[in-house]
């Protein structure tokens, strides 16, 4: 399974956990496995239509990713706010 | 002692104080995020907030205590695998029957709670609706900014779209219907067909004494509406401009009326570096300008449409607005003399009172 971490407010919403051990094929697998397991996070990292919200960055091992990328049972998967604000 | 929940971009700052002195900060929530609309349902004491995450969108939150913790609303989704997400929860409103409120957001969606905001559900008759397709986005989005309830009549709903113009509902929003007639839309050529025109409305009320009465201010123009909406007539001769943002009414008499005329489109602050709010009590024939405690020198201030709200009526009506700058104004007599509330906040918002 990959590791999903997680910080800030997604950490408090999963359960006050910042690392879940995750199955899946996909970033997109992982992150609607992730709301399965903790349904706070419904609609904070995903939208309704199943896209990564703009300011929001997958990095799979260190690298910026998209929904669709594969992912391995030994990948680290972090999810983290842009960037950006005013 | 009165209550302003005034939303800014960086947070939720609950106001109190007596009318006509200075408020205190007595709480803020939410700090560091855009509160778009913040109320309290003075049937239940809840009160309940829009926020705008950046990085986690849309939100609706409630509490009994804003200085305490705040619990997400259920159900303020778009539906699943569609092509639309959630962009903005612009306004919430209070519904006539006992628990029932109302939001709506971008783009252009009505969600209805009928257990005072905890859950909520999407209203499908707007939703579906088979013109749809064919709406078009103001500058802010397709925004769902203004819902309007008839006193006593729960059946019977207006609401405000930019640039989606008027809908009418008589049915609690199972079907609805366009309430457009008059409105003209002067940033299209005049020959555009009205289906391709996008009506940007900018701000609506209902007069709650004469529940048959509207007043809209428009992106370019004023109206009223004396048949519930179905047809509009422009109010806005002698007004510095025709073009702003914020509406506001004494509920306790249906010719009266409140705006905050900006420059123009193109120049959107207060004219002339002045501030001044103008009344008319004789239902849009005439204008009177109210600045009096108003900075009236090189105060060039934005108020957006949910930045100005009453509480009260009649000479003892209180007026409270607060601008992009982060200064809020207020009056305890209708609009006679003005002071400020608070000053130095965040960008303003939207302001509610209660």
């Amino acid at each position: 399974m990959a590791l999903v971490r997680l910080r800030g407010q997604l950490k408090r919403l999963a359960g006050d956990r910042a690392e879940h051990a995750l199955a899946g094929a996909t970033v997109g697998d992982l992150l609607r496995q992730l709301e399965r397991d903790h349904p706070a996070t419904d609609g904070w990292i995903l939208d309704e239509r199943g896209e990564i919200r703009r300011h929001i960055n997958v990095f799979v091992n260190g690298e910026l990713r998209g929904r669709e990328f594969a992912v391995g049972d030994d990948d680290r998967v972090d999810i983290l706010p842009a960037i950006s604000g005013g | 002692m009165t209550e302003l929940l005034v939303g800014t971009r960086k947070g939720l700052f609950v106001l109190t104080g007596e009318p006509g002195e200075p408020f205190e900060v007595s709480a803020r929530a939410f700090a560091g995020e855009p509160v778009e609309y913040a109320l309290r349902d003075p049937r239940s004491g809840r009160m309940l907030a829009s926020v705008t995450s950046a990085f986690y969108g849309p939100k609706l939150w409630h509490s009994d205590d804003p200085a305490g913790d705040w619990e997400q609303a259920a159900g303020m989704t778009l539906p699943e695998g569609g092509e639309a997400a959630l962009e903005r929860i612009w306004t919430i409103a209070l519904g006539e029957s006992d628990g029932v409120l109302y939001a709506g957001g971008d783009p252009g969606v009505l969600f209805e709670s009928r257990d005072g905001g905890a859950n909520w559900e999407l209203n499908r008759g707007l939703w579906e609706h088979p013109t749809r397709p064919g709406w078009q986005p103001g500058g802010g989005g397709l925004c769902l900014h203004s819902i309007a309830t008839w006193p006593g009549e729960p059946d019977r709903l207006a609401v405000a779209i930019s640039a989606a113009g008027v809908w009418l509902t008589d049915d609690s929003g199972a079907t609805w219907r366009q309430g457009n007639d008059g409105l003209i839309p002067r940033y299209v050529p005049e020959d555009t067909p009205p289906e391709e025109a996008g009506l940007c409305v900018h701000r609506l009320h209902r007069a709650p004494a004469r529940p048959d009465r509207l007043f809209m201010q428009f992106h370019g123009g004023v109206y009223r509406s004396d048949d519930a909406g179905e047809t509009w007539q422009d109010i806005a001769a002698g007004l510095p401009s025709d073009f702003g943002f914020p509406l506001a009414l004494d509920p306790a008499d249906p010719d009266s009326a409140f705006l905050i005329p900006l420059a123009a489109d193109t120049d959107r602050v207060t004219p002339g570096g002045q501030v001044r709010v103008y009344e008319t009590r004789d239902a849009g024939r005439s204008w009177t300008p109210r600045g009096s405690g108003l900075p009236q020198q090189h105060a060039y201030l934005t108020v957006l449409r949910e930045a100005f709200d009453w509480r009260g009526g009649g000479d003892g009506l209180e007026l409270y607005f607060g601008a992009t700058s982060g200064d809020v104004f207020g009056t305890a007599d209708a609009g006679e003399s003005w002071s400020t509330v608070a000053t130095r906040l965040p960008p303003v918002l939207s302001v509610a009172a209660g």
